[in-house]
């Protein structure tokens, strides 16, 4: 009797993981400067006039826009996006100042309080944490620490919009290089409308002492967020940048579709992580983020090298592909992901890793994980270019089902355009062995523990590549989505 | 220029006389295949499962057709004497697409049944209604047009509990003096608990001439029954192949396909299996031998419809010179389908700069309580490892050759006919050798009289 209870118990503690409520979901209650909603040529205009923009952007923006007009949505993804209406979405959200005349060296408090729900640490508690961080609220950055401590070294971490101001030359240099307004839907859309976001720009020589972090965050209701990010590490520049997201609660469906662009000069070296938890929608699948990304990174140096790393537990929808573009000779690209999705999640993630210079190495290790009615897709591409020779790629995607109403799919593309790279691909699907949870069972480890140890375990190659600071916060996240009753 | 519409023309134009030389149960598919070309278009390079090949161009050539259904001349039995030794085979011809007429004496060997379907049509009515057409995917506008176009084809069949003793072999071979298009059809079906293994080989006589086969194969496995299809080309460079084999499996059935390509043109095979019933059991294996400019694309899809059912699938390319492979193959794994056990494997030598490999190995899964697994890999021979044969004086050429000929063995030892395994061996060694000749393909030795 005891044995056929033994699962029911599992799948019994994998639904109440499946009921575990989303932590972070709070409205701030600030007052926001909303563009109506529709989009046009003049609401392009305003954009770009609201934020004081010069003359070449905006014309970067019309000709994206006008590009856009003649694309459809793609299809192709393992996920069901809804017609979105984007006559139906507001453009623009400003934070505003409820004290103008105190000027912007001061936060808002009900902005600070979300931060500090967030578990933020803007003032004092970030010099401790030692990370700088750009937080975005809505649109516009709000404030920025330990920008002079990075001035003395030459180091620019900005938001976008004040590097447009400030450093004309080098975004207009940069942007839009790596990801052309015409390389997807919603990249076209993005250059087209994007509000903010971050600019890091790394000299020569310089290693970035400490981890770059922005919080994007969507607040206003109804207001499709369009981030943009740039990073430019100069030659033999070393800079390692986090990203992270939580989001409100909310029924409808909010739209985010960011880009986010990387140059990786002559052995410069960047290190990308995320940690995405936009709300996933509730245990119906009501409401939850679309969040449609196109993030590309291009190792244009040699022996450059581009790693991203990334923690996937939010969306209702999730469409990315970090991917490299291993142009330089001896450039390296790696990408290690957790994605787990719950509910009626979707994810379609994965990678492309480009070879184009010689004896350039690409890793990839995907670890996916479904459970509830989810489905989770690895889609991945490797392609060696003919003249392209000695590279070598080794892919791994692993997945993990927990329910028998989830799904798990693997979509790998290997092009092999000559005699002297080798390509490897691995991928698994399974559910958690029982022997294993019977072997924790018996060393007296509950259930409730071993199902825990071994998604952690499980899942642990790709949480050790993220920064301490990082690795803390996707654990807690991860036993959010999942492990919360289970662990 | 959609290169279906030349053919849909050909038969709004001539469909009484396509339809007058084929019996009434192929007419009847005829109008549906039409509907369905109806807004086709081939595929084209790029388009989903089709990253390398270029359907369009295949079928865009001016081919002729024999809707007169002409006789020719040649009997291939009489060129063509071939056995494989120590093998005893029933021996079976088709020339372009005809089922020749002396070879067709032999038939209903035992109890099993071999026939062109114009005799079918006459003795198993109820069965051929009951299957043709029944499995293949009308979707696909190949299959359409094989659907359309196919005047007639061979049909097989196994009575329940019966073994067939002897392997059946049917050799296909393309003579014509001008270019040519066929629409070959085999339509299979193997009762309850019995068992057949097929062999069957392409081969094209005149060299000179552009051929293009467009096949389709249905196979049915019923409850308990053991299907070996060893499927082999041997043909030219201008041979142009679409090959499509359906298999739907039936409970504890277990089936193997196996595709070799020694030397061809320009090939697509596609493999579409259905397992539809419990302890069901599939193997899939593909070996490719390419160099100068052939290409091979193999394209699979598992579908495992029921529980505790296992698939096992290998696709082994050597590539050389400028020879183009692709591999596209999918498993999925229904909702409620627990236990199942899947892997997919495809293993690569590019040994040319300018070979070019192609893989995309997909896994669909809905079950939780599973075991499924894909590995691919591109790569090349291991530098240790001829390293070590030159150290003991094994010339750098020989060296190669050894290790490309175990690098496919596993497959060919995947075969379940000992002769068949030791003719393979002797014949891929021979294609490595660059001494197979034209005439040797049919697993055979050739005494051309």
């Amino acid at each position: 009797m005891k044995e056929t209870e033994k699962p029911e118990k599992g799948n019994q503690i994998i639904e109440e993981a499946a009921q575990a409520e989303y932590k972070y979901g709070f409205v701030t209650d600030i007052e926001t400067e909303v563009i109506p909603k529709g989009l046009d040529e003049d609401v392009v205009r305003r954009i770009s006039a609201l934020k004081g923009e010069p003359e070449w952007l905006l014309e970067f923006r019309l000709k994206a826009y006008r590009h856009w007009l003649t694309l459809k949505a793609p299809q192709w993804g393992h996920v069901h996006v809804p017609e979105i209406d984007f006559q139906d979405i507001s453009y623009y959200a400003a934070p505003r100042q409820k004290k103008p005349g105190e000027g912007p060296k001061e936060i808002d408090p009900e902005l600070k309080k979300t931060f500090d729900k967030l578990g933020i640490p803007l003032e004092e508690q970030m010099r401790l944490s030692g990370m700088a961080v750009d937080a975005v609220m809505d649109s516009v950055s709000v404030k920025t620490t330990y920008r002079e401590r990075l001035a003395e070294l030459g180091v620019i971490f900005c938001s976008i919009s004040e590097a447009v101001k400030d450093y004309p030359d080098l975004v207009r240099k940069y942007l839009g290089k790596v990801v052309p307004y015409t390389d997807n839907f919603y990249a076209a859309l993005n250059s087209a409308v994007f509000s903010d976001g971050s600019f890091v720009y790394i000299p020569k020589g310089v290693r970035c002492p400490m981890e770059l972090s922005t919080y994007f965050r969507i607040n206003a209701a109804q207001t499709g967020q369009f981030e943009r990010t740039l990073i430019v590490a100069d030659d033999d520049a070393y800079v390692s940048y986090l990203e992270g997201c939580t989001a409100p609660m909310r029924d409808e469906n909010q739209l985010h579709a960011a880009i986010v662009e990387i140059i990786v000069e002559d052995r410069a070296e960047v290190k990308y992580s995320t940690v995405q938890n936009w709300y996933p929608g509730d245990k119906d699948g009501k409401g939850g983020i679309y969040n449609l990304v196109t993030k590309r990174g291009l190792c244009r140096g040699d022996h450059s090298k581009l790693s991203w790393t990334q923690v996937e537990t939010g969306s209702a929808i999730t469409w990315k592909y970090p991917s490299c573009v291993l142009k330089g000779d001896h450039s390296v690209g790696e990408f290690y992901s957790v994605a787990l999705t719950n509910n009626w999640q979707e994810a379609d993630t994965g990678t492309k890793m480009i070879h184009l210079g010689k004896h350039s190495t690409s890793t990839i290790v995907s670890k996916g994980i479904s459970a509830g009615h989810s489905q989770n897709s690895y889609r991945g591409m490797v392609k060696i270019a003919p003249k392209a020779t000695g590279c070598r790629n080794f892919t791994q995607c692993d997945s993990l089902l927990l329910s028998d109403t989830s799904g798990a799919h693997t979509f790998p593309v290997i092009e092999v355009g000559n005699d002297t790279s080798v390509v490897e691909h691995e991928a698994t699907t399974s559910k958690i062995n029982e022997d294993q949870i019977f072997y924790c069972n018996q060393r007296g480890i509950s259930t409730e523990d071993a199902v825990g140890l071994i998604v952690n375990g499980y899942a642990k190659e790709v949480m050790a590549k993220l920064p301490m600071e990082f690795a803390v916060e996707a654990q807690k996240l991860l036993s959010v989505s999942l492990e919360g009753a289970v662990g | 220029m959609n290169a279906l519409k030349q053919y849909i023309d050909l038969y709004d134009e001539s469909r009484d006389l396509i339809e007058l030389q084929a019996p009434a149960l192929l007419n009847n598919l005829r109008r549906v295949a039409r509907e369905h070309l109806d807004n086709a278009t081939l595929p084209r390079k790029g388009s989903e499962d089709y990253e390398a090949t270029d359907l369009e161009a295949v079928f865009g050539h001016d081919y002729g057709v024999n809707i007169n259904r002409l006789p020719f001349e040649a009997d291939p039995a009489q060129t063509f004497h071939c056995d494989v030794p120590n093998m005893s085979t029933c021996l079976y011809y088709s020339s372009n697409d005809a089922f020749h007429s002396s070879a067709a004496a032999e038939r209903n060997i035992g109890q099993v049944v071999v026939e062109p379907f114009s005799m079918a049509a006459v003795d198993y009515p109820e069965m051929m209604t009951a299957y043709y057409g029944q499995l293949a995917c009308m979707s696909d506008p190949t299959v359409a047009l094989n659907t359309l176009l196919v005047q007639d084809g061979l049909f097989i069949y196994v009575p329940d509990g019966v073994v067939a003793e002897r392997p059946i072999q049917l050799v296909n071979i393309f003579n014509a003096a001008l270019d040519m298009m066929v629409q070959r059809r085999l339509l299979i079906v193997v009762g309850k608990n019995a068992s057949i293994k097929l062999l069957a080989c392409d081969h094209t006589q005149s060299p000179d001439f552009r051929y293009l086969n467009n096949q389709v194969i249905e196979i049915v496995a019923m409850q308990g029954s053991t299907i070996d299809f060893y499927d082999m080309e041997e043909s030219t460079p201008l041979t142009r192949r679409v090959s499509s084999i359906y298999v739907d499996q039936h409970e504890g059935s277990n089936v193997l396909i196996d595709g070799i390509t020694l030397t061809n043109g320009y090939t697509r095979n596609n493999y579409h299996i259905e397992v539809n019933g419990e302890h069901a059991e599939t193997h899939l294996l593909g070996m490719t031998i390419a160099s100068g400019e052939q290409h091979v694309d193999s394209h699979t899809f598992i579908s495992h419809n029921a529980p505790r059912c296992n698939s096992n699938e290998m696709f082994k390319y050597v590539l050389n010179e400028k020879a183009v492979g692709a591999f596209s193959g999918k498993i999925l794994v229904k909702p409620n389908c627990p236990r199942v056990e899947a892997y997919q494997g495809n293993r690569n030598l590019c040994g040319a700069p300018t070979a070019k490999m192609y893989t995309k190995p997909q896994l669909e899964i809905y079950t939780d309580d599973v075991m499924c697994s894909h590995g691919s890999a591109v790569g090349q021979l291991d530098e240790d490892a001829l390293f070590y044969m030159r150290t003991r004086g094994i010339g750098i050429d020989e060296a190669r050759r050894l290790l490309m000929q175990a690098f496919v063995a596993d497959v060919i030892d995947g075969v379940r006919l000992d002769a068949l395994k030791d003719r393979l061996h002797y014949l891929v060694e021979k294609r490595f050798a660059g001494t197979l000749s034209n005439c040797a393909g049919c697993m055979a030795t050739c005494k051309k009289s």
